[in-house]
């Protein structure tokens, strides 16, 4: 039995699709199986943040219409054995799925796997609850502005009238030095108003911008010199129901002199 | 430009955008929460207040009436100062 996890947001752009492919590859380097499923019918992307893009020949459409079998579907990751995608179909719109046969789908593959993650589009109509169809648990992304965070609290309530029970959330694209500020809402913030549980922060950065343009998950990098790769593998960990504290990040803004303390600290 | 600095330094303390950003969203969100638009939830104050002003004298100045959410439980909470209770049988 894998666990199915969705990850949506409500919101478009707050990085839902970062967010799953770098999970992805965080728990296949924790030695998990882990299957991919991109439920953005018409605008995928997930393929191309998995440098995927060119090796997509069929997709959970032509799977569900039985043009194909689904294994003939699963694009396999050659730099991460373990890892697979299921890649959504981009000529067809989001209307030509059903929730039952998305279910249904997915669950073809609950035996092969430990992990389905499935990146949800934005909205909260059909592609939405395609993606949350065949889920147990979901992992909520947010960005600390006001926008996402509204759109998120929507998305909370209607997971719990769905019936998925475990709803955990991931704060994305912290800026620590506006928070220090108080021009920023910060994770506390978020966390008092949303009241679901904090699974993970992530900070804005460069490198994400970077990875993403080479179609290269974060974790696949060097971890030492990347706070947001090491961001995704502990939240990966906590997944796995490891205690793991959470990266001190506004420790991290401290300037200049503070870098250097680090980088002598080790 | 001391002027600038001045101008800076009184406003030190004053409230950053961060604090306005959940100020705003706790509102909007205890709205959204119970799916009523802003309208509504006057209409239902201007109600309320009916229904009670035909048993004690409020006062509208000091009243409080908001919606207000925590740990995903949404309230309407409503403070009524009282200024005096209505006689039962004014004088004729």
């Amino acid at each position: 039995m894998s666990r199915v996890i969705v990850v949506t947001s409500g919101k478009g752009g707050v990085g839902k699709t970062t967010c799953t492919a770098n999970l992805g590859s965080a728990l296949v380097k924790l030695g998990k199986k882990v299957a991919l499923v991109d439920a953005d019918f018409g605008l995928r992307n997930l393929d191309l943040l998995l440098g995927l893009e060119n090796r997509v020949v069929y997709t959970a459409v032509e799977a569900i219409a039985g043009e194909c079998r689904i294994e003939q579907a699963l694009v396999k990751d050659k730099r991460q054995s373990g890892l697979v995608l299921l890649p959504a179909a981009q000529n067809r719109n989001k209307e030509s799925v059903t929730p039952t046969q998305m279910k249904q789908l997915i669950m073809k593959l609950n035996k092969a796997f430990d992990y389905i993650l499935v990146d949800s589009p934005a909205g909260i109509e059909m592609g939405f609850r395609n993606a949350i169809s065949a889920a147990r648990e979901a992992l909520i992304v947010t960005t600390p502005e006001i926008t996402a965070v509204r759109d998120a609290d929507r998305v909370v309530g209607l997971l719990e009238a769905y019936g998925i029970k475990r709803t955990r959330l991931i704060v994305n694209r912290l800026k620590p030095d506006m928070i220090k500020m108080n021009e920023m809402m910060s994770v506390e913030d978020v966390l008092e108003i949303l009241a679901i549980p904090l699974l993970g922060i992530v900070p804005d950065d460069k490198q994400v911008i970077i990875a993403s343009n080479r179609g290269e998950p974060l974790v696949l990098g060097d971890q030492k010199t990347s706070v947001p790769a090491t961001a995704f593998l502990n939240i990966a960990r906590r997944l796995e129901g490891e205690k793991v504290p959470l990266l001190d990040l506004m420790a991290d803004q401290d300037g200049f002199l503070g870098k250097i303390r680090r980088f002598f600290a080790g | 430009m001391i002027q600038e600095l001045l101008e800076k330094l009184l406003n030190w303390q004053d409230n950053k955008s961060g604090d306005e950003a959940k100020r705003r969203l706790k509102l909007v969100i205890a709205h959204d929460r119970i799916g009523l638009s802003s309208e509504k939830v006057e209409q239902m104050r201007q109600e309320i207040l009916e229904v009670v002003a035909k048993y004690v004298e409020i006062d509208p100045e000091d009243m409080e009436f908001d919606l207000s959410s925590s740990d995903r439980m949404t309230a309407l909470v409503a403070n009524l100062p009282i200024r005096r209770i209505k006689d039962e049988n004014p004088p004729e």
